[in-house]
């Protein structure tokens, strides 16, 4: 049976005036997907992202996120998806558990709920001794795994993760990779950026961009396969070879 | 609502979490109000004045006495000729010269009529106008005493004089620091919240925290007054601790009531805030933020008749005042502390400051994105 898709974009495209950051690409995300975007530095995956999120007004071409239009429905976009930012967005003069509380506040949910919520959350990150620390005292993978957990705090339908593990050791990595999974077991769908190539291959579906366009999307054992590698490093590197582009032009 | 409650709570929990804010709260209306009223006065004493006499006679000796004796002036250089005199102004040593002509008493008594020369020292405009004006003042009155001298017998002056006899309604003791206080206290306020209120948006900036907030379901009308709130309610607490100070240090106790000072005072800064919000919208950086709010209310103090009377300004400067919110406070607070007006006295003030209020915020809503283009 064909899940439904929650994401939908049909030649997507934003121009910085000249510049094409993201050049008509057109793909399809599954309900409960752990969907991998994947490019070098300046590719376009954070301006397509933004785009999706309501963030960035596209220039030109369709996309839909969880049934609302980018163009017209981007607050009620809003209501649906949880957002995690390249550049780590908690408040550091805030607690652990101030943060929880803010965020899932604005979020409307109801006191008890927040209540649950927050003692379920420092329950999963091991984190009730340290709920009143304030975040700036945390090290830098602690700090990502909440800022995950607080993005998925109102149970979004879909949660867009930038470069999440960027900076992190592999140990905290392999125990981010561990929530991921556990969110995508409750049905949210998952829609990440990243460098690494082994984050690459927990994915469901990867799609690779290169120059702003997408020139490979499948799962990553057919696309090993395809390009005849053992490895997605392998796929990655035939394919961002081909790119012109050097700098990180976002923005 | 719900969220603007979670927004007030996270902004007052950081505010709170800020010693610097907290410092800054309490010592810088302080220090303002203990030091500066106290040194900056209008009033200008110690002039240093030279004198050349040509003459030596009683008459000159006299007018010297008594120009010495008005207490503002001090004889600092007594030179034989004018050039000298003239060094010492060009080395700073005095501000102001008189020159007592030759034959000055013999004139003065025979032809009924003489002449001085008065030189000042210009580079400091207002020592040199003052000082000069004040000069003045004690030489016509060294007049009027010897002209009473000589003809003491006459009843009927050949020429006629008219004597001014003034008084100073409001302040009648013309009390600077009746004054200034209040103009000072508008300044504190005003600075307090325009550049607060400019730096915390841009910081989220910075902080990159503002992305999560705008990519959450959040108003753009929430969101401004999420930040307008928390610092509203602490420049009305500077704004408490000056009077306080006010009160207690200067023995200011405004004439009209408190209550028409804080009704005042709550749509200025609905107007003075959402300038400095207006302005965290455009800029990118705390710096370029802190720069632009220092150059605004810096031309705002100026042109705001604390220091100077609007009144006496160039009709473009005239202009630039009406559009300024800092003179209507000033111009209130002195109404309120020194003639006792009430609210319905300053209805045209508080309805201009009502359209500076939702111009400022209208254009913060408006110029505030939450997607880029």
């Amino acid at each position: 049976m064909e899940k439904e898709n929650v994401i939908v974009t049909n030649e997507l495209t934003k121009r910085f005036g000249y510049f094409t950051a993201v050049d008509k690409i057109s793909f399809a995300v599954q309900k409960g997907e752990i969907f991998g975007f994947i490019g070098a530095n300046g590719a376009g995956k954070t301006t397509a992202m933004r785009m999706l999120c309501g963030l960035s007004l596209p220039t030109s071409g369709t996309a839909t996120v969880a049934g609302f239009d980018v163009y017209k429905q981007n607050e009620q976009i809003k209501k649906n998806i949880g957002y995690m930012s390249q550049k780590f967005s908690l408040y550091e003069d805030l607690t652990i558990r101030e943060n929880i509380r803010f965020y899932a506040g604005i979020y409307g949910l109801e006191d008890r709920r927040i209540r649950e919520k927050t003692a379920l959350l420092l329950q999963q990150l091991h984190m009730e001794d340290q709920q009143g620390t304030l975040v700036r005292a945390l090290p830098l993978g602690w700090k990502q795994k909440l800022a995950f957990s607080i993005a998925i705090v109102h149970d979004p339908a879909i949660v867009f993760l930038d470069e999440p593990t960027g900076g992190v050791d592999p140990i905290t990595r392999r125990e981010f990779w561990s929530l991921i999974y556990e969110a995508a077991a409750r049905g949210i769908t998952i829609f990440v950026t990243t460098h690494y190539m082994d984050e690459a291959e927990y994915c469901d579906r990867v799609s690779i961009m290169v120059d702003g366009r997408i020139d490979a999307l499948d799962k990553p054992a057919s696309l090993m396969q395809q390009y005849n590698s053992a490895s997605m490093d392998g796929v990655f590197l035939q394919l961002a070879r081909k790119a012109t582009r050097t700098e990180d032009l976002i923005e | 609502m719900r969220m603007l409650k979670f927004l007030l709570w996270k902004e007052l929990l950081q505010i709170y979490r800020d010693p610097a804010i907290i410092r800054i709260l309490f010592i810088m209306p302080m220090i303002q109000l203990l030091i500066l009223p106290l040194a900056a006065d209008y009033e200008i004493k110690n002039i240093n004045l030279g004198v050349v006499d040509h003459d030596h006679s009683e008459y000159a000796r006299q007018l010297v006495n008594k120009i010495v004796s008005s207490g503002y002036f001090r004889l600092k250089d007594y030179s034989a000729g004018f050039p000298q005199a003239l060094k010492a102004i060009e080395s700073d040593r005095t501000d102001l010269l008189l020159e007592i002509p030759a034959h000055f008493g013999r004139d003065l008594v025979k032809d009924n009529q003489s002449s001085l020369l008065v030189a000042v020292n210009a580079v400091n405009g207002v020592k040199a106008g003052l000082g000069g004006a004040y000069l003045q003042g004690i030489i016509q009155n060294y007049n009027q005493e010897i002209r009473a001298q000589w003809i003491p017998e006459q009843r009927f002056e050949p020429q006629s004089v008219i004597e001014i006899v003034s008084a100073d309604w409001y302040n009648p003791h013309m009390n600077y620091r009746v004054f200034m206080v209040p103009g000072i206290l508008v300044m504190l306020v005003t600075m307090i919240g325009s550049s607060f209120a400019a730096n915390n948006i841009v910081r989220e900036k910075e902080m990159g925290t503002i992305e999560q907030i705008n990519v959450s379901p959040i108003k753009k009308m929430q969101f401004i007054l999420g930040k307008l709130i928390p610092f509203w309610m602490l420049a009305l607490t500077v704004l408490t601790i000056g009077l306080l100070i006010a009160r207690l240090v200067y023995g200011i106790v405004p004439l009209g009531h408190y209550s028409t000072i804080y009704v005042f005072a709550t749509v200025y800064l609905l107007a003075i805030l959402g300038l400095g919000l207006l302005l965290s919208t455009y800029a990118q950086t705390q710096q370029q933020s802190m720069l632009v709010s220092f150059f605004v209310t810096m031309i705002f103090n100026l042109l705001s008749g604390l220091y100077t009377p609007i009144e006496s300004m160039p009709g473009w400067a005239q202009l630039i005042a009406r559009f300024n919110p800092v003179s209507y406070f000033i111009e209130v607070m002195r109404m309120v502390m020194l003639k006792g007006s009430g609210l319905d006295d300053i209805k045209y003030q508080i309805l201009a400051l009502i359209g500076f209020a939702i111009f400022f915020n209208s254009w913060a809503i408006l110029s505030y994105r939450k997607r880029s283009g």
